[in-house]
């Protein structure tokens, strides 16, 4: 997506952290922000003033717009072979409550007029590579009208892991039986300490990650991001996870949104509660300070409500998913929002913080404004 | 716009109708969230944050009001209609106590069939048996409805209650101080006059009262200001406000849900406590709450111009009326607000501080 910039109100922000006037200027005139400035994001206590540039760096995006897509969420299985300890979704084989879908099953989790299936699983052992591309190519011909969003970086990793089925290979093929985009899950923190600390060395690292979005940009997939916070990452972490994706999207250029993901205690309980309102509003605002080469920060209501992703609406968000129906992962972790919102709410989140509507498809396309 | 009343603030100059509308309709959120925190920390330098632990009992659901807003009463009568003896009432401002209460907030319907000496014994036994717990009893309008059945002038009522022990009101029962938006909601209780007089002979005689405003139903912005002119005049009366609690509207199980079918929602409330802690600048302190408007939308609304979280409500049925039901401990509060960058500090019904976290 071409970023056009439009011209904004440029009264000034009210900067009440002097530290924050450099980072003020720059932003302001355009320029990037460094390691440092993103550090002082995250370390700032003046809330408002770094809502502000967020605001007036998403504003000269997308003006008063805020983007939503009508869609359902799809896990075709738990099953996993992993063992992160942030997640409370996966299960092993034939362990209670672990399941497993067919394709007619998926099929008919499918309504008509769904405008992006997205589409996220474990790590099976047993499906072989193709079972996938014969779903995604089922998908595709019983509901044409349906972008499918599927397979994260890590579950195209475990392709090559399982079968060696490259992943320059995979995307192709599925590229060729329908898939759309790509769902933006798996990233974690980008941080070795951590792979380590919480178990996730099994997965696609940060480098693998990094270059397979690379990959399916090169094939003209489009691509989302993610970031795992509020567990015990340093913000030192976060702002190291913040420039790598920004240095790749200056080599591939396919991300469409960073959704910053707020870590859900769940069972696993890496730390005692969810992490604060306020530490979301400063990690959307710090991604859409950093992030200047991203079209969209997303507000994901499933993890941090959606009382504070309206809010967020203020702080540089210019997306908020969508219905997502049948949401099971953070609501696996016991999330406290509802696994799914009508087109009505999401409309009332919108319209509450004074934004503008506008209803899209899996790729941005404007299906309609809703004013 | 914005210069201009970020100078009056930073001169101490008071706001005026023009600005109050400004501030509902068109001020940046952030900024305005900016301004009212200056505000906020020039009245108040310490990054504090109050509550109180308390209860919200009920003694009757029984009245003759019919507001429309209302889930909670029933008409006297009806198969669901309840009243409490002098003794049930006590029970439960003793299990407040027992549970840390310093305040119990008693409200009820306007129950035509209680005579004056009922809620006379309520006040006078509670001081008496629990006298840790300051008696945060009875509205405006029950006040009047005590005046009516006792053939006392409403003054004469609030001397009544003050020799039996009574020191401060609460503010329920303002909804929006505005002719048109009572008349609408709230024909039987009377315009903006009935609450005013209470607070003011309140004040005169030397209670403390809040007051509140319930939004997000018939109102325009400026019934809102009509509002915030009424109660900043009379603060400068006689000074008898302590805070200020802006709540907004559930309809859930009212008459007005056929019209009104959601709530408003954290945006507008940031934007109201906000406006409210630029506007009413004699007022000490301005209430944000965990209870009214989630938890996690309360930590936010701590950096818009609030420096109270209301209290821990062990007991609370008008809101629950509606179908909005939210609960918390002593420990949830005080970790709620450290989460949003505050030291908790508990604070009596006066907002005299007894303990710093």
């Amino acid at each position: 997506m071409e970023a056009r910039l439009l011209a904004v109100d440029t009264a000034p922000v009210l900067v009440r952290d002097s530290r924050l006037s450099p980072v003020w200027d720059k932003v302001r005139t355009g320029q990037r922000l460094g390691r440092e400035d993103g550090l002082l994001l995250f370390e700032t206590e003046d809330l408002h003033g770094l809502g502000g540039m967020a605001n007036f760096a998403k504003s000269r995006l997308h003006g008063d717009q805020v983007f939503f897509v009508l869609n359902r969420y799809i896990n075709p299985t738990n099953v996993c072979v992993l063992s992160c300890s942030f997640c409370d979704f996966a299960r092993k084989k034939g362990e209670a409550g672990a399941f497993e879908n067919s394709i007619e099953d998926v099929l008919d989790m499918i309504k008509p007029g769904t405008r992006e299936a997205h589409i996220v699983g474990g790590h099976h052992p047993d499906w072989p590579f193709d079972y996938f591309e014969r779903m995604i190519e089922a998908i595709h011909a019983a509901r044409p009208e349906t972008q499918i969003k599927a397979f994260t970086a890590a579950e195209i990793d475990y392709f090559w892991r399982r079968w060696k089925i490259e992943p320059l290979e995979a995307l192709t093929r599925l590229k060729k039986a329908g898939l759309h985009s790509m769902p933006g899950g798996g990233a974690e923190i980008f941080s070795r300490r951590l792979q380590k600390e919480l178990h996730y060395t099994g997965k696609a690292n940060a480098d693998r990650w990094l270059e397979i979005h690379g990959i399916a940009h090169s094939l003209g997939i489009k691509t989302n991001a993610t970031m795992l916070y509020g567990h015990i990452e340093t913000m030192a972490e976060r702002v190291e996870h913040l420039l790598r994706l920004r240095e790749q999207q200056d080599k591939s250029g396919g991300f469409l949104t960073f959704i910053p993901l707020a870590y859900q205690i769940g069972d696993t309980k890496l730390v005692p509660r969810q992490t604060p309102p306020t530490d979301d509003l400063r990690t959307i605002a710090a991604s859409r300070l950093l992030l200047d080469n991203f079209p969209h920060i997303e507000a994901y209501w499933v993890m941090i409500g959606e009382e504070t992703a309206s809010v967020a609406l203020h702080f540089g968000a210019s997306d908020v998913n969508g219905t997502l129906e049948d949401e099971k992962i953070a609501h696996a972790a016991k999330a406290a929002s509802p696994a799914g919102l009508a087109q009505e709410q999401i409309l009332r989140m919108i319209k509450d913080a004074g934004k503008v509507a506008v209803e899209r498809d899996a790729l941005y396309n404007v299906v309609k404004v809703w004013s | 716009m914005l210069a201009e009343i970020r100078a009056k603030v930073e001169g101490g100059k008071r706001l005026d109708r023009a600005d109050g509308r400004w501030l509902l309709t068109d001020a940046p959120l952030l900024d305005l969230g900016s301004l009212a925190q200056e505000m906020r920390f020039r009245m108040h330098p310490e990054k504090q944050v109050s509550f109180v632990i308390d209860s919200n009992p009920n003694y009757t659901n029984v009245c003759i009001t019919d507001c429309q807003f209302c889930a909670f009463y029933r008409k006297p009568g009806h198969p669901e209609a309840w009243t409490l003896t002098v003794e049930q009432v006590l029970e439960k401002v003793e299990s407040a106590a027992k549970g840390g209460a310093t305040t119990v907030l008693l409200q009820g319907g306007h129950n035509p069939a209680l005579p004056l000496d009922y809620y006379m014994s309520i006040v006078r036994e509670t001081r008496r048996r629990f006298p840790q717990v300051t008696p945060h009893f009875f509205t405006a309008s029950e006040i009047m409805t005590m005046a009516d059945v006792s053939g006392l002038s409403m003054p004469e009522v609030l001397t009544c209650l003050k020799t039996a022990g009574q020191t401060t009101l609460p503010g329920g029962g303002a909804e929006v101080l505005s002719e048109r938006v009572r008349k609408r909601i709230e024909p039987k209780k009377g315009g903006p006059r009935a609450w005013l007089d209470v607070h003011r002979e309140a004040h005169r005689q030397g209670f403390k009262s809040t007051a509140t405003m319930m939004y997000g139903h018939v109102e325009a912005p400026d019934d809102i200001v009509d509002h915030w002119e009424a109660i900043r005049d009379l603060q400068d009366e006689h000074g008898g406000f302590t805070a200020f609690v802006p709540w907004s509207f559930k309809p859930g199980n009212t008459l007005l849900e056929k019209w009104i079918k959601t709530y408003q929602g954290p945006n507008a409330y940031l934007r109201m406590l906000a406006a409210s802690r630029l506007y009413l600048d004699n007022f000490a302190h301005v209430q944000a709450s965990w209870f009214s408007e989630g938890k996690r939308a309360g930590q936010v609304a701590l950096h818009w111009g609030a420096d109270d979280f209301g209290g821990t409500l062990f007991e609370e049925n008008v809101h629950a009326a509606a179908d909005y039901v939210n609960k918390t401990t002593v420990d949830e509060i005080v970790i709620l607000i450290r989460e949003a960058g505050f030291t908790p500090v508990q604070r009596t019904t006066d907002y005299e501080i007894i303990k710093v976290y």
